[in-house]
């Protein structure tokens, strides 16, 4: 399955892109598709998103989705 | 309901006074809820100079607008606008304009206040500042 992925703010620069692709049969949670990409431990405080919407660590992911890590927001 | 976010300075005062006349004309309306955000010169204890805020094309718009539905459900509201801006803001530049307009000021102005708390939570927008030095740093929530 393929997965789009997107980093946001101080993520994206620690990590070093802004977007990548999973081409994976063996992720089946958000966490999963963090160790993938980032190749280093999870952040305190990082945030995820499947398809735009808040999901938890554990949420699952499929084909087609867009997962975005980012850490905590400061609009406004 | 109209939420925009946007690269370019906006005027939220003729912002306002546009929706305003239009809003007054119904006769129904009692109250207008403001708030508009701009940029300080300092924060932290720092200077600071400008930001560049970052966001996620999409979903902020997603969430804004849920935030404003949300404001829907809880108070009588006529009508709600948010203009947010992204990409570099100079010091004294708005950011954001949160605008209620309701028969009574009760909705007008906790509708306002709530948007705004919610966005500051929910809303994909990241601040990084350029301090007096030239240097940068991402500011911390809650700042």
């Amino acid at each position: 399955m393929s997965i789009t992925v997107k980093f946001f703010a101080s993520i994206r620069e620690k990590i070093g892109k802004a977007e990548d692709i999973v081409e994976s049969d063996k992720v089946s949670q958000v966490s999963e598709v963090w160790s993938l990409c980032a190749a280093q431990p999870k952040p305190a405080n990082l945030l995820a998103a499947v398809n735009q919407e808040y999901v938890t660590w554990e949420h699952p992911v499929r084909d087609g989705d867009e997962v975005a890590f980012f850490p905590p927001v400061t609009g406004g | 309901m109209e939420i925009r976010v946007q690269e370019g300075v906006f005027d939220p005062w003729k912002e306002l006074a546009v929706w305003q006349d239009r809003i007054a004309m119904s006769g129904k309306c009692g109250a207008t809820g403001v708030f508009v955000g701009t940029l300080r010169d300092f924060n932290d204890g720092q200077v600071v100079k400008g930001l560049t805020l970052e966001h996620y094309p999409g979903m902020t718009e997603k969430h804004l607008e849920k935030v404003c539905e949300d404001a829907g459900t809880r108070w009588q509201l006529l009508d709600t606008l948010v203009i947010h801006r992204h990409g570099p803001i100079h010091t004294g530049d708005p950011i954001v304009l949160v605008a209620t307009w309701a028969a009574h000021r009760r909705d007008a102005l906790e509708a306002c206040r709530y948007i705004i708390d919610e966005l500051k939570t929910r809303a994909p927008f990241w601040k990084k500042e350029t301090l007096a030095d030239n240097g940068m740093r991402w500011v911390d929530p809650g700042s």
